[in-house]
């Protein structure tokens, strides 16, 4: 082998190293281990329970289980209310990533715009990191394939499996219902929310919001172990959750749907009650809107919509609305005379009218001689104004707010309202000022300031009919709900609630008799119903003064309000139905509306008790099609599973084979 | 005149060590990617493994002074690539460290650099045998290594370019450098750095960011100080005896960053603890140790300066990457020799053991 020359030179040295360099190599070598080992030391020996912990404390996560919501039933276990299974997407900020580079990409998997995810990414800017944002609610199948499949690229992205609510549609029942809705930070202050977290779901109106705390269950958790990407790997132990309690509801399905069909299109409410307990038997509210709007993402357009509505689709008008009662509240008045044994002799010459104080008042028609008797069923006037001149202010106010106007009845739904009762001492204490004589004329035929809510009359006159036995309305069953709950939602919702009024047997008689004549030959006769023994009142209020009225020019919000009380039996009724029919134009127009009602109640305990096999029946709709047409089971908007779990007699039977019809599981989602 | 060698005097204790630590970073590979994307990089490494050694075998039986002579021409090839690099090199993850060199084959000139260095660094001091040194030898030395260590760690790869320092230092170290010569350089780089650190213009933000990690890992959490935060959790949760084979936690669960490379010996530590660790430490002390030894046992300078360079570089990357593991040293990338997974470092380590093997085989000749 050649060498080149250089090589070959100092081939002869034959040198080493010295010696002692590569020993201190050696021993820097040594050293070098040395530290290294002194560090693994100091972690894995001195600190190894520390890190340990740290450990845990990395791959374990709490994820909450979420308890499904109790299922809300009418009183024959009818399922109203039920959920479904969903999945949300969240979005994980922690994950130390960048994630303004994969919003394009979130954006078209989960079929949002990048706007949409920034503006999310705003408004929980405040939030701290570690909290998972909700991206989007109630993903489909497609856009979980999406999040499973980019696990790896977009970590950020989580589900969370919940449990979501599914109301019936065209909003059926909504404002008794009610919805749910992420609690607002408002709330999270209350005191009644104290355990409640950010992000939890609490009922936010109606029976929904009342009965929270007995629907929402508790949640349980999971301890999850995961992967640094949140990736669930395993998983260590559980805490169940606890559902919520189902809930039997005191409607009943087939006169609430009776109810939502006579409604269709109007502007009002009906709500219908058993005087002898206050069940509600049927609550509608027009105009309504959709709880499931609400209980998912509420988009802009369906809020505007309901905001810019005149009629206010939010405000349930059974125990919201306070409007002057018109002719009905000549109930009370005659109950007030004939408790003050002045209504039992008045007799009245109505000559369409008559002066009171220097000013005419009006009646429709010129009556003739009118006692108690004709006065109710022909709704004269005169003889009321008479009537309340008599009485005068405090006598008045005394009868009402003893049958529990201008006060809450203690419905169990919340936000109800109280009404208005005038009396000069109401006027001193709102107005400052003197009670004059002759405001009392008008007040005789439910206008001035007497104001109420369906709710209110349907109680009070439910109570007169009853023999002066009043009780609290509710929705619920008080034996569905823990006493303690009850005691709360008592307190919650304080009323004039169960009450009895004195009435003398002789001027229940007047009453109720007069009140059946109503509807045979009275003001509500063309809602005559045949062979059931159906008794009334009809009321036509003004909604304006008759100057107001002129100025105005007409207009459809210029026509009265048309009212009717009606109930059957005459005496000791099973039904009370209150019908406010705004800008209905005639109280005769909502008796026939009350009437429907009522016969479809007489009707339906008729073939109870034949034991008339009911199936034989026209089929009624478990739950209403927008059309009303009674021959297509509608399916909630979401998951048909509805279906009979209490062995209502009878009825079971139809409902059943009704339900068991189902439309087909969301076959094009 | 023929030089004789025989493989009778092939270092086979040598080898037997590094085979050791070979198994136990391919049993710890297979671990740290079980349940990932990069399953089977186990077995990848062992084709890494079969093809350093056969290299090896090959390298040894080329007459080192042959590579001594042909080192110029490398040198400049070395200059050449790492420039072509910098011009046509394919450009991942913001730095441009691969000429692409078609059919999926990517050059990283590099990491081969390393040994050209080594050899030129020895023929260098062996060029100079016996004097002192003077500053022109010691100005010509480091114009040596830092011009491929300047054109590297601009690419950027710091950790590359680091690598190439020991061979500067053990040659000088070596070669005689005086303690005051020492002295004097020190303070200069330590005023230089200074200088650097206050104009703040000399590192990059993600380096910046590595030292400050460093100097507090849980400032940032999920940021910089992550991955060594997670290394230290990992190293530090293994306890004395780890918690088994294929059963770290921090390593299964992907908490660990790349746990079959760089952080391989933190994977290591919380699967077997500090036994497992000390085990591992003891093996490269032998190695080292075996391997100081051949120098000694060289036949002439230039063999014992070919070694040593390969024990600096060896000593560096333990100390730089362990360093690292348990929280001594920043994040820097630089592969842990024998270990880490990854063909370039296994090939060169194997090449250097290779040369090594060489120069004990060439001692009795003569």
């Amino acid at each position: 082998m050649e060498l080149n020359p250089q090589t070959e030179l100092t081939l002869g040295q034959t040198e080493k190293l010295p010696i002692g360099k590569l020993h201190a190599s050696q021993y820097l070598v040594a050293v070098i281990l040395l530290i290294l080992s002194v560090g693994l030391w100091r972690l894995e020996v001195v600190g190894a329970d520390n890190f340990r912990a740290m450990a845990e404390a990395n791959r374990i996560r709490k994820v909450p289980v979420m308890a499904p919501r109790g299922r809300l039933f009418d009183r024959e276990g009818r399922l109203l209310v039920d959920n479904y299974p969903s999945v949300s997407c969240y979005l994980l900020r922690e994950q130390g990533h960048d994630l303004n580079a994969d919003l394009p990409r979130i954006a078209s998997g989960l079929h949002l715009t990048v706007e949409q995810i920034e503006s999310v990414l705003r408004r929980y800017q405040a939030a701290p990191k570690y909290q998972p944002i909700p991206l989007k609610q109630d993903i489909t199948p497609d856009e979980q394939a999406f999040i499973e499949a980019h696990r790896n690229e977009l970590p950020e992205l989580e589900t969370l499996e919940e449990q979501r609510r599914v109301y019936p549609r065209d909003g059926f029942a909504a404002h008794l219902i009610g919805y749910v809705g992420e609690i607002s930070e408002d709330d999270l202050n209350k005191e009644k929310y104290a355990f409640y977290q950010p992000g939890d779901v609490v009922g936010k109106s109606g029976v929904e919001a009342t009965y929270d705390a007995l629907l929402r269950g508790v949640d349980g958790s999971r301890d999850v172990i995961v992967n640094s990407h949140g990736k669930e790997i395993g998983h260590l132990g559980e805490t169940l959750a606890k559902p919520g309690q189902d809930i039997k509801l005191t409607i009943d399905l087939d006169l609430q749907m009776a109810a939502e069909k006579a409604m269709e299109g109007k502007v009002g409410s009906i709500i219908a009650m058993d005087p002898h307990n206050g069940e509600v038997l049927a609550l509608v509210s027009r105009p309504t809107f959709d709880p499931n709007q609400f209980a998912g993402k509420l988009t802009k357009t369906y809020w505007n919509e309901i905001l810019n509505n005149p009629d206010h689709p939010l405000l349930n008008k059974a125990i919201q609305a306070q409007l002057a009662p018109g002719s009905t509240f000549k109930i009370i008045m005659s109950y007030a005379g004939l408790q003050e044994q002045e209504a039992q002799s008045l007799r009245v010459m109505c000559n369409g009218g008559a002066s009171f104080y220097g000013h005419f008042f009006a009646c429709d028609a010129r009556h003739g001689m009118v006692d108690i008797n004709r006065a109710i069923p022909v709704s004269c006037d005169t003889f009321y104004y008479t009537l309340a001149n008599k009485l005068g202010i405090d006598t008045i106010a005394k009868y009402a707010t003893s049958l529990g106007l201008s006060q809450h009845t203690g419905v169990d739904l919340p936000d109800e309202a109280s009404g208005t009762m005038p009396s000069t001492q109401w006027k001193m204490k709102n107005f400052h000022e003197k009670w004059y004589a002759g405001e009392v004329i008008s007040v005789g035929i439910g206008q001035g300031a007497v104001a109420v809510t369906p709710v209110q009359l349907a109680r009070a006159i439910g109570g007169i009919a009853s023999g002066g036995v009043l009780h609290r309305p509710h929705t619920v069953f008080p034996d569905e709900v823990p006493s303690d709950m009850l005691e709360a939602v008592h307190e919650t919702f304080p009323g004039s609630g169960e009450k009895t009024v004195p009435l003398s047997p002789d001027n229940w008689e007047t009453i109720t008799n007069a009140m059946a004549q109503t509807t045979i030959t009275g003001t509500a006769g063309a809602a005559r119903l045949e062979g059931i023994d159906f008794a009334g009142k009809t009321g036509t209020a003004q909604v304006m003064s008759h100057d107001a009225l002129a100025r105005s020019g007409g207009g459809h919000r210029t026509v009265p309000n048309a009212w009717f009380v009606g109930m059957a039996p005459r005496r000791n009724p099973d039904i009370i139905v209150v019908v406010l029919w705004e800008n209905g134009n005639w109280g005769a127009n909502s008796a026939k509306l009350g009437a429907q009602i009522v016969n479809a109640f007489v009707t339906k305990q008729r073939k109870k008790e034949n034991n008339i096999h009911i199936a034989e029946a026209a089929p009624a709709p478990v739950l209403p099609a927008s059309s009303g047409s009674a021959s297509t089971p509608v399916a909630p908007v979401r998951k048909p599973a509805l279906e009979s779990t209490d062995a209502a007699p009878a009825i079971k039977k139809t409902a059943v084979t009704e339900i068991k019809k189902p439309a087909p599981v969301d076959a094009e989602n | 005149m023929v030089r004789f060698s025989s493989y009778r005097d092939f270092d086979w204790i040598l080898l037997g060590f590094v085979l050791v630590l070979s198994i136990i970073s391919v049993l710890e590979i297979k671990s740290a990617t079980l349940h990932t994307k990069f399953h089977g990089f186990d077995h990848k490494q062992i084709v890494f493994l079969a093809a350093g050694l056969f290299l090896m075998f090959v390298i040894s039986a080329i007459d080192y002074h042959r590579l001594i002579d042909i080192v110029p021409w490398a040198y400049g090839i070395s200059i050449a690539s790492l420039l072509a690099v910098k011009l046509v090199g394919q450009k991942v993850l913001g730095a441009r460290r691969w000429i692409n060199l078609g059919g999926g084959v990517h050059f990283q000139p590099s990491e081969w650099v390393k040994l050209v260095l080594i050899v030129a660094v020895a023929r260098y001091f062996w060029g100079l045998s016996g004097k002192e040194l003077t500053w022109r030898d010691i100005g010509k030395a480091a114009a040596l290594v830092c011009v491929p260590m300047a054109l590297v760690l601009t690419q950027p790869d710091l950790g590359t370019s680091l690598t190439y320092l020991p061979i500067l230092i053990v040659g000088l170290f070596l070669g005689g450098i005086r303690l005051r010569q020492v002295g004097i350089i020190v303070l200069v780089l330590a005023l230089l750095g200074g200088v650097a650190w206050k104009s703040g213009k000399r590192l990059k933000p993600y380096q910046q960011a590595r030292i400050n990690a460093f100097i507090n890992p849980d400032s940032d959490p999920k940021g910089s100080g992550y991955q060594i935060r997670q290394s230290l959790i990992a190293v530090g949760s293994g306890g004395i005896w780890g918690k088994g084979a294929n059963k770290g936690t921090q390593t299964q669960g992907d908490f660990l960053p790349i746990p079959y490379t760089d952080f391989i010996f933190a994977a290591f530590c919380e699967e077997h603890g500090f036994v497992g660790a000390m085990g591992v430490l003891l093996l490269y002390f032998l190695i080292l140790m075996r391997l100081i030894q051949n120098a000694q046992t060289a036949a002439d300078l230039p063999g014992a300066y070919l070694i040593m360079g390969v024990v600096g570089i060896i000593v560096f990357q333990i100390a730089v990457n362990i360093g690292m593991v348990v929280g001594l040293m920043p994040v820097t990338g630089i592969p842990l020799p024998l270990m880490s997974y990854g063909g370039s470092s296994i090939l060169f380590t194997f090449l250097a053991l290779g040369i090594v093997m060489n120069v004990r085989m060439s001692r009795f000749v003569n």
